[in-house]
């Protein structure tokens, strides 16, 4: 199948982008919904039906990486700096990652895409035309699944498994409530109303986190096979859909 | 309206110097804090591509080569956005002259060069303040290269626009960039008011018409108050 290759906006500067061959299928939520489950969950599905996989997400560009931690470890990482630094990370990523790999017929999986860091602005106050102006560069991708839990549910898996409420996941630079508890609900209530709202006008799958591991695989396999072309997938190589 | 259009309405004065390497703006706008200072203000500077928050980035993106027009103009917002908040606001909005060695015109008339798309650079840097002064310096290439090869500044990969393989030497890529870049600096003059300076006089020259352009701002600023101006002449 050819993937056309339309931009949000204006799309990148003095590059040629033709014969995207492969599809760039994008998984969003929050930290703590499962996503990195069922990302190689997804991965071995499809590489079980002979089907090249590239996975890529936030702030793996070998450009930025090093930067933005370094910028999160410090107490100084302004809305607008932090916007513009994540949107270096995936200008990177697209023009070296997503780009080659869907031009050599690969399913490029990504790991949370323009959406989170627009919804992080967002919450901070930034003006969402400023932002979705900001991503003209960013190719439209295939399907966009979004993994929907709320915070309350969010909060208790991230305490179950032992973690701790993350200082930027809490957005506690934001100044919304003077404790970490109280902070991560509101700033990832925030974030949800933004996702919510997102979803319409970017048309995500939206699917309800809270079930189990295999609902929500089954339903992902169910909307990844609907966005690829059926002969790919036929016939199942394992039987595990 | 966002900053870059409307009067910032802060204490503090911006002023910016913009032009090619070879303009000789750094060397006006060093003359100008000198006079400022000495004359009691406070003043603060600042330039382009120095945040320390995304320096190793830069050093390591032009180092490797990794960079594309795209993400070259956004790791300099980043750096400009950076700067921003943390050494131009807060010296703005506390009173005193912020002195700015290129602003987003730059990156307006280099990334434009570089095949970005205008609207799309417009938006990206529309948090900036607008100064109270923006001074283009223009020269003509060929004053630009005389003063590089003269040896008074080196000769950058960017700046020559190597990483657009428009021509092995880099003198010869210098001009060609560089002829894009003025002439996009123009339109950008018009657009944003930008008061030309002609770069090819004196120095001293252009200093004198740099003050007298300063001078109707420091109206109504107050001065450190332990500094008292000098008498003139002295």
């Amino acid at each position: 199948m050819t993937v056309d290759a339309p931009f949000y906006g204006a799309g990148l500067a003095k590059l040629e982008v033709h014969d995207l061959t492969g599809p760039l299928i994008v998984i969003e939520g929050a930290d703590g919904v499962g996503r990195s489950t069922h990302m190689e969950l997804l991965q071995g599905w499809l590489e079980g039906h002979g089907l090249a996989v590239l996975s890529t997400g936030l702030v793996r560009s070998s450009l930025t990486r090093r930067g933005i931690m370094s910028a999160k470890e410090g107490h100084s990482f302004d809305r607008t700096t932090m916007a513009l630094f994540y949107a270096t990370d995936l200008g990177d990523r697209i023009q070296h990652e997503i780009i080659p790999g869907m031009r050599s017929g690969f399913v490029v999986l990504a790991d949370r895409y323009i959406y989170t860091t627009m919804a992080r602005g967002a919450a901070r106050g930034l003006s969402r035309d400023w932002l979705s102006k900001l991503y003209g560069f960013a190719l439209v991708p295939t399907k966009v699944f979004f993994l929907r839990l709320d915070p309350d549910e969010l909060i208790r898996r991230t305490l179950r498994r032992g973690g701790e409420l993350d200082y930027w996941e809490s957005g506690r630079d934001v100044g919304l409530a003077p404790d970490l508890y109280s902070s991560f609900r509101a700033y990832q209530s925030l974030i949800l109303q933004e996702f919510d709202r997102m979803a319409s006008e970017y048309g995500f799958v939206t699917v309800d986190a809270s079930r189990s591991v295999e609902e929500v695989q089954a339903d992902l396999r169910r909307g990844v096979a609907a966005a690829l072309d059926p002969s790919l997938l036929a016939p199942p190589s394992d039987g595990s859909d | 309206m966002a900053p870059l259009y409307e009067p910032h309405g802060y204490p503090g004065r911006l002023i910016v110097v913009e032009g090619i390497d070879g303009s000789g703006k750094s060397t006006q706008l060093s003359l100008l804090e000198t006079f400022l200072v000495s004359e009691g203000f406070d003043a603060s500077f600042t330039e382009w591509n120095s945040s320390p928050l995304v320096k190793d980035t830069t050093k390591r993106g032009k180092k490797k080569n990794l960079f594309s027009p795209t993400t070259f103009s956004l790791i300099h917002a980043t750096d400009f956005a950076d700067r921003h908040e943390r050494s131009i606001l807060p010296p703005l909005r506390a009173g005193f002259i912020v002195l700015a060695d290129r602003w987003a015109y730059t990156a307006f008339a280099r990334d434009m060069a570089r095949g970005n798309d205008r609207a799309w650079l417009r938006n990206l840097y529309d948090f900036a303040t607008r100064p109270d002064l923006a001074l283009y310096f223009r020269v003509d290439i060929d004053t630009a290269v005389a003063r590089i090869t003269g040896g008074r500044i080196a000769l950058k990969y960017h700046e020559a626009g190597m990483d657009l393989g428009l021509s092995q030497d880099p003198i010869t890529s210098f001009r060609l960039f560089q002829t894009q870049v003025v002439a996009e600096y123009d339109h950008i003059a018009t657009e944003f008011g930008l008061t030309v300076i002609d770069g090819s006089r004196s120095i001293v020259e252009q200093q004198r018409e740099v003050r007298k352009l300063v001078k109707p701002l420091l109206k109504g600023l107050r001065r450190a108050s332990s500094v008292r101006p000098r008498p003139a002449g002295a």
